[in-house]
């Protein structure tokens, strides 16, 4: 495929196009609008189907349903529309239902800046819906990467059956970059897991495979399967007691993190001879890694730390990175959120500082970069 | 005894039911699945059943088909996503008068006007029986609730003008006493095309009869016969004879329009589908 | 008799809409609180019991004449 003009929001779009998502339901907001519309074109094309729903609740209900009905699905939104579908992401958590939520960030909380770019949905992103539940939610910092993780997110959601956040904010959603797509054959598909025996050889729904997922059958498929929200056991019949309940919330938290390895992905650069990192992410990486390269210019040993998957935190890698440099800066468009987890993980083995900028505009490179030379001066 | 046919439509490892003695969910759920039987090309394999949260709700845990017990009030919207994924499978939507009218009362009127190809059946019981007890949007005019203690001062809706304003292409109401009647109301909505809509009225004793002195649950279902009035004679009733308690039951509306699915299809060709 | 009973015990809850809908009286609850045929020679086989039964516990058969 040719180079083409493409916006981060549009390349979601055809990312998900691609990915083999057939269905998608949605609300206006801004800044996520583009998203729905280009499904709306480009959906029925592929014979799929676009529906603008009533609110966002029901924009995550009815694709819900039709990944239930068999369909790969996606919906997209912004903070306070994310905050609306919260409900039924905990639906998709308990029931195991396969869907896709990009949330495009912007200022908040509530209508907040509806235009400008934000990064305060973090934790939204991890505990947004009430409960225990596992999520899975990664991050872009490019409009190529909005193809790829779109892809990776609609794999990832079939793979794992869990709900799967696409962490985008305005930056990215908006930014246009000249993006060379992938072949059709270079993408990489997780079909729609399959019942693997019969009604007749005593299936179960929710009975989990070797990986702890189960592959419950799809309407429509003879299986007469019973999906519902309260705690259930492998029948998929609701059961009132306190095993069920443990060993139901255990399973769906393990499916997750037995694979956490391979769903963590970071990206790491200058890291050879760094006394220092800046860990950043999605829009505030471009300008981070800006920084981080004036900062080498000038001569300080600062490595550049890029989060792709947000949730399950990476863990690991940020406490042996603790234990590599002696500082580590956290540069994120909030008041302060990912900082905390990675505090957490680095557990005092370095010393870990914020910068944060809240106020409706992207970081300059000079900002961060003056952030890296006080933590320097700091250590040193 | 003779095999009663509409039995295997019941999960039969999971009655008896969790619904009170005397409550009329058990009635209309029966009806249902006798108004599946009637319809030929309507099977176990090609039907989903759907519901929301509530007694009402319940009701797709024990009907064997693919069920799926929604969120309070979602029903309609993961009913629509199925219907849309697959035109080919017969939806039908269970509900009640908390989960339809209030919380997902948005969902109730905008998948009437986009008429998408549902059988919608509302047990109205009145109130919100699973929780104990509380006012619901169609509990009536000074009737007691727990959280109505000196009668509820909300005026009720009715879900069927309700439908038909927002619209739905088929509206019927019956009730727990007139089985047949209700069974036949049911059938005739599954067989419109559209979205159909089927107002069951159901006895609650023990949340709604109980706290209103209506007495047992037979007494209850009497009101409704003593009540109820078929369309065509409430047609010709005069309006001092439409007294508080008197009630119509029937079809109130029925239309020929295009259903969402196939009005998609069209998109879809417009758009010049290629898979 | 007219009619053969079925009954399924487990599933009744003794609610009386059986009894009490009942033309010829046929039915009482038990001090159990189960259905009980008490008069069962004055059954017509109407199946309004039946019909009304939310928790389908009461199935009655009119007797075939070969039976009699």
């Amino acid at each position: 495929m040719s180079a083409r003009l493409m916006q981060g929001n549009e390349a979601v779009a055809e990312g998900a196009i691609a990915a083999g998502v057939r269905f998608f339901g949605g609300y206006p907001i801004t800044p996520s609008t583009e998203i729905a519309e280009m499904m709306a074109k480009l959906l029925p094309k592929v014979g799929g189907t676009f529906i603008q729903m009533e609110d966002e609740i029901a924009s995550m209900g009815v694709i819900l349903g039709a990944s239930l009905a068999g369909k790969k699905v996606l919906t997209a939104s912004s903070g306070p529309g994310i905050s609306l579908k919260q409900e039924l992401i905990g639906y998709a958590s308990a029931t195991e239902i396969p869907a896709v939520i990009v949330n495009v960030q912007r200022v908040g909380p509530s209508t907040g800046q509806p235009t400008a770019p934000s990064q305060g949905d973090v934790m939204q992103a991890r505990w947004g819906t009430h409960g225990d539940h596992s999520i899975i939610a990664i991050s872009p910092w490019s409009v190529r990467e909005a193809f790829d993780l779109t892809i990776k997110s609609v794999n990832y959601a079939e793979r794992f059956r869990v709900p799967v956040i696409l962490l985008m904010d305005e930056i990215v959603g908006h930014l246009r970059e000249n993006v060379e797509l992938p072949a059709e054959n270079e993408i990489e598909i997780y079909p729609r897991r399959a019942p693997k025996i019969s009604r007749a050889e005593g299936y179960e729904p929710y009975a989990p495979d070797e990986d702890l997922v189960p592959n419950i059958a799809n309407f429509g498929e003879g299986y007469h399967v019973h999906v519902t929200g309260l705690i259930h056991d492998e029948t998929g019949f609701p059961v009132g007691s306190p095993k069920v309940t443990e060993d139901s919330i255990r399973r769906m938290h393990e499916k997750i993190e037995r694979a956490a390895d391979e769903i963590i992905e970071v990206q790491q650069e200058f890291m050879d001879d760094a006394e220092f990192a800046v860990v950043a992410f999605g829009g505030t990486a471009r300008t981070a890694y800006e920084a981080v390269l004036n900062a080498r210019a000038k001569g300080l040993k600062v490595g550049f730390v890029r989060l792709i998957t947000i949730w399950p935190f990476a863990d690991k890698i940020i406490a042996q990175l603790a234990k590599k440099v002696r500082g580590i800066l956290v540069a994120e468009l909030n008041y302060g959120q990912l900082v905390g987890e990675v505090q957490r993980a680095a557990n005092g083995a370095c010393l870990v500082k914020l910068c944060r900028k809240y106020d409706m505009t992207i970081f300059e490179p000079e900002e961060i970069l003056a952030s890296i030379e006080n933590l320097v001066a700091e250590v040193k | 005894m003779e095999t009663r046919s509409y039995e295997k439509y019941f999960r039969q490892n999971r009655l008896p039911h969790l619904w009170c003695p005397g409550c009329g969910n058990g009635i209309a759920m029966k009806a249902i699945v006798q108004a599946i039987e009637h319809k030929e090309g309507w099977t176990q394999d090609n039907t989903i059943i759907v519901s929301g949260i509530g007694c009402s709700s319940r009701a797709s845990g024990y009907m064997d088909f693919d069920t799926l017990h929604t969120a309070h009030g979602r029903a309609i919207p993961f009913a629509t996503g199925i219907k849309m994924a697959n035109p080919e499978l017969n939806v039908v939507v269970i509900t009640g008068d908390g989960d339809c009218t209030a919380i997902g009362g948005n969902h109730f009127i905008h998948g009437c006007r986009r008429n998408v190809d549902l059988t919608v059946i509302l047990f109205n019981n009145n109130i919100y029986g699973m929780t104990g007890g509380q006012a619901s949007p169609m509990t009536p005019l000074g009737k007691k609730a727990t959280t109505a203690p000196y009668g509820s001062i909300d005026r009720p809706f009715d879900a069927c003008k309700l439908a038909e304003a927002a619209g739905a292409t088929y509206v019927a109401r019956s009730t727990a006493f007139h089985v047949q009647h209700l069974v036949k109301m049911i059938e005739d909505g599954m067989d419109c095309k559209g979205f159909s809509f089927i107002e069951a009225m159901v006895q609650c004793p023990t949340a709604y009869g109980r706290r209103n002195k209506i007495g047992e649950p037979a007494k209850m279902m009497a009101w409704m016969r003593d009540n109820a009035v078929m369309k065509n004679a409430w047609d010709k009733l005069p309006d001092d004879k439409k007294t508080a308690e008197k009630f119509p039951i029937g079809l109130f509306y029925k239309a020929e329009t295009e259903t969402y699915d196939s009005a998609y299809h069209r998109i879809q060709e417009m758009a010049g589908v290629t898979a | 008799m007219k009619s053969e009973f079925t009954l399924k015990l487990e599933r009744c809850k003794g609610c009386g809409i059986c009894v009490a809908f009942c033309p010829k009286k046929v039915l009482e609850i038990d001090t159990l609180g189960k259905v009980v045929v008490a008069r069962p020679e004055d059954c017509i086989a109407c199946g309004q019991c039946e019909l009304r039964c939310p928790d389908y516990a009461i199935f009655v058969d009119k007797l075939k004449e070969a039976a009699k």
